[in-house]
């Protein structure tokens, strides 16, 4: 993409009225939106620093609409963007301007849910939370819960590969996805995976998971239900420094506990969340700890007692566990209106998504708050401490000349010490049109046109998302030489 | 680069201009396992080492020739394990090996198989290229997920020079039960049981006798052995009865009869198709001899799929040794070995005939 507008490299030349018209053959009068007042609404996704118009705006009712669209779009060659709830982060629902969005938003019926079997089959457009509320009468329930989860859907989260403040023990939507139907471009139907717990041949299920869109629409899904634990109770650590926070779960690990939920946030992003939420956190502290255990009670008030031994020598100064699910919920609600709650401090933030060998936390806390200091620009740190997931909310105000570009370049450095230290650009957001050229620190021009070379073979004509998740070779080129330019001064070396 | 992987590549080079085949051996214990090697061997046993380890990150690097035995020791000292146990299938069994065949133990019903345990790979494709792909942390979604398509590819996609797995503490306690109970009785408990926050660590049925293993915190095993009831094993029995599980040195495992793999719904019924071993909480079903076509049928009409695990050459030969792929997924299939292996240098046959 052009840095500044988010356009992508990459231009199709369709002829919309053409477009228009086999569509309308295809799609009830109101599944295909032609206006710009109408498709205003979806000129962007969670990333709303980027805005594009696309040529159409598709919403498709069943799985042979959605069928007939692609087939359609694929001998038009016009470029598919599929979008579910578009609370993405990275920009992998942004609009083509060449091409057409496709909404699962109407597939939202959930086929079957078999308790037995602790299975459900669900649409693509089917909320996260809606799979656990059909199956909480069953005492089961869908592990993997973004903190988006009220909104976003299924679809979108084998699509980015979502994870949530439970994955450290129960995984992320990889590892809780049993089969995947999906339609290639030319509208051809394929199973990923299957109802047993794996396939014959490759093991192309894990592909389509995090693939952005990029190798197959996903039309149905089915997924692992989980038996809901009797008990959960969570830890509340407060800390004066945040390396001893970072110590704490090293510590918890090192003990031989792999808690339910292991989350941390900083004093900016405590003081952005208490005064919102009222969840009941310590105002004083540099950090502060959620570290929960579930199961029978026996194991609960086991692993509670080893949890706050570790914590407690670790020098926390202040450590609550919560007395009952209420007080529980209270405690998380804080760290799931994270992102709400900065916010409203602040017109627009950027949110961050590295992941570092847990090692280089405080490091990387250290490095953050010089860079907050370089750049002028405010910023909030929530970490999903277990996994080494870090989200540096990065405040700044689109009106500002400048401010977008400034805050961009905050992030860049953050991903980039990321990869320094051993990490990724990305844990669970995605790369999508955000994190494109950043590709680049992470990946050689190799292993990016292995990247391309797998991608052809889904989606040989390269409609799907182009200009999302790889960048293009002469991208790269150009990328590995301004770095290379830049390298005397390159920021996180500090 | 090591003057071995420089070799190697220099190999792989020279086979891709030729058009010759190179069939990667870690230590051979999986020769048993797909379909015939073809070529000149790629002997990778020597490329040994664990390359970094963090108890307190949870992960762990190997180059793709460390010993599995190693693995497993030097984890259990610092008292963690790779929770899928994956089978050895003899002392010689490499990392890259248990990877490249993609075979999960036990355990697997719970806690899941080598693909969710795979943070990265470092793999030399068939352009002779060194790759890396995903990376030593649990969450990295950046680029296609290589790293888990490497998990059971039986190296056609490329060799493996080294992975990080995640790992996991060791169970503080286990217990095993016996219960007596006919097949389908088994299995309908066995899916109940799943439904509830049980801690069942593993599951295994035959001949009418039903073994499950508890694993976890004490107190919540302890909690279970109340509830579930049945016979409890003595510890050292228990031991040896899962490593015969895990390894397939259980009696049923015996003999010349073709064993056959079926994974299945764990909620499809009996498949009356010959001697039985059911493992996975019934996701898992092995079987032996019986008519081929039959099975993959029978496979296929349950929602999954039979592979031919251990026969003769000739047997693997006439029925193949995985499920046939749809027309679609073949196709796909076809275009990601291109993509890796452009000139088919890497384990042709090994999965599918035309691979
Ligand atoms: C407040 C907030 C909190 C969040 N917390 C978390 C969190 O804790 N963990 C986390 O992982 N993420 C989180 N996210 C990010 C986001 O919610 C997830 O990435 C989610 O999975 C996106 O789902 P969606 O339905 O909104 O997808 P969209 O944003 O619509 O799309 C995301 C990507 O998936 C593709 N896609 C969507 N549907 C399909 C389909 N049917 N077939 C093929 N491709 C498809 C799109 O093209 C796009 O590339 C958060 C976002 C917000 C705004």
């Amino acid at each position: 993409m052009s840095s500044a507008t988010g356009l992508p490299d990459q231009r199709f030349t369709v002829d919309r009225a053409v477009l228009i018209s086999r569509l309308r053959a295809v799609l009830p009068a109101h599944a295909l939106l032609a206006d710009e007042e109408e498709m205003r609404p979806y000129d962007c996704d969670g990333l709303t620093a980027y805005r594009h118009l696309p040529l159409l705006v598709a919403l498709p009712e069943d799985e042979a609409q959605t069928q007939a669209v692609l087939r359609i779009c694929h001998a038009l060659h016009a470029p598919v963007v599929a979008r579910g709830a578009a609370t993405g982060l990275s920009g992998g629902a942004t609009p083509h301007p060449d091409g057409v969005v496709v909404s699962l938003a109407k597939l939202k019926k959930i086929v079957k849910l078999d308790p037995l079997a602790r299975t459900a089959v669900v649409q693509p457009g089917v909320r996260n939370l809606a799979v656990s509320e059909a199956a909480a009468p069953y005492g089961l329930y869908y592990a993997p819960d973004p903190s988006s989860q009220i909104a976003c859907t299924i679809g979108g989260n084998v699509a980015e590969n979502a994870g949530g403040v439970h994955c450290l023990k129960y995984g992320l939507t990889v590892h809780n996805v049993l089969r995947v139907r999906g339609l290639t471009i030319e509208g051809d139907v394929v199973e990923f995976g299957s109802a047993a717990l794996d396939a014959a041949g490759y093991d192309l299920l894990a592909l389509i998971n995090g693939s952005e869109g990029l190798l197959a629409m996903i039309s149905e899904i089915t997924v692992r239900l989980t038996p809901k634990p009797e008990l959960a109770q969570v830890v509340i650590a407060s800390f004066a420094d945040v390396r001893k926070a970072g110590d704490a779960v090293a510590s918890i690990i090192g003990a031989g506990i792999i808690p339910a939920g292991l989350e941390m946030m900083d004093k900016k992003a405590i003081h952005a969340v208490e005064p919102y939420v009222n969840a009941g956190y310590d105002m004083n502290a540099e950090a502060i700890l959620l570290c929960e255990s579930d199961g029978t009670p026996e194991e609960v008030a086991e692993e509670i007692g080893r949890m706050t031994a570790v914590i407690e020598k670790s020098g926390a100064s202040m450590i609550r566990v919560s007395q009952n699910e209420a007080e529980r919920l209270k405690f998380w609600a804080g760290r799931k209106a994270a992102f709400p709650a900065v916010g409203r401090m602040t017109p627009d933030y950027l949110c961050m998504d590295g992941t570092i060998p847990r090692k280089h936390l405080a490091e990387m806390l250290e490095a953050i708050g010089h860079l907050s200091e370089k750049y002028g620009l405010r910023c909030a740190n929530v970490f999903h401490a277990g996994d080494g997931n870090l989200h540096p909310l990065i405040m700044y105000d689109a009106n500002q000349p400048g401010e977008l570009e400034r805050a961009a370049a905050f992030g860049a450095d953050i991903l980039e010490l990321s990869v320094r230290f051993g990490g990724t650009i990305t844990g669970e957001h995605g790369v999508g049109l955000e994190k494109v050229m950043l590709m680049a620190e992470q990946f050689s021009t190799a292993e990016i046109a292995a990247f391309h070379r797998l991608k052809a073979a889904f989606d040989e004509a390269g409609l799907l998302n182009p200009g999302k998740g790889i960048p293009t070779l002469a991208r790269c080129r150009e990328y590995t030489q301004a770095r290379a330019g830049n390298a005397a001064g390159a920021p996180g070396q500090a | 680069m090591s003057t071995l992987v420089e070799e190697w590549s220099e190999q792989v080079r020279a086979a891709a201009r030729s058009g010759a085949h190179l069939a990667i051996r870690g230590g051979g214990s999986k020769r048993f396992y797909g379909g015939e090697e073809r070529g000149e061997v790629l002997a990778v046993g020597g490329y040994q080492g664990i390359v970094a380890y963090e108890p307190t990150e949870l992960v762990v690097t190997a180059r793709a020739g460390t010993l599995l035995a190693e693995l497993n020791q030097v984890l259990a000292e610092r008292g963690q394990w790779l929770a899928f146990e994956p089978p050895a299938c003899g002392p010689t069994a490499t990392v890259g090996g248990m990877l490249a065949s993609g075979l999960s133990g036990p355990r697997r019903q719970t806690s899941g198989a080598v693909r969710d345990f795979v943070l990265g790979v470092r793999i030399l494709n068939g352009l002779a290229e060194v790759l890396s792909f995903g990376g030593q942390v649990m969450k990295n979604v950046a680029g296609y997920d290589v790293s888990r398509l490497m998990a059971g590819s039986l190296g056609t996609l490329g060799l493996v020079l080294e992975v990080s797995f995640k790992v996991l503490p060791l169970p503080v306690a286990e217990k095993s039960l016996r219960f007596s109970l006919g097949e389908a009785a088994a299995l309908e408990k066995l899916n109940q049981w799943a439904g509830r926050p049980l801690p069942i660590s593993a599951s295994a049925w035959h001949d009418d006798v039903l073994t499950l293993r508890l694993s976890g915190a004490a107190a919540a095993v302890t909690a279970a052995g109340r509830t579930l009831g049945g016979e409890a094993l003595d510890d050292s029995a228990a031991l040896a009865f899962w490593q015969a599980v895990r390894e397939q040195q259980h009696a049923f495992f015996a003999g010349e009869a073709p064993l056959w793999r079926l994974s299945l719904p764990s909620l499809a019924p009996c498949q009356k198709l010959g001697p039985t071993f059911i493992e996975w909480g019934g996701a898992q079903r092995w079987l032996r001899g019986g008519d081929p076509q039959e099975i993959r049928r029978a496979a296929e009409m349950a929602g999954g799929h039979a592979t031919l695990f251990r026969a003769d050459a000739a047997l693997k030969a006439a029925v193949g040794v995985f499920q046939p792929l749809s027309a679609p997924l073949a196709r796909i299939h076809r275009q990601l070995k291109l993509a890796f292996d452009p000139s088919g240098v890497f384990n042709p046959g090994r999965m599918y005939p035309d691979l």
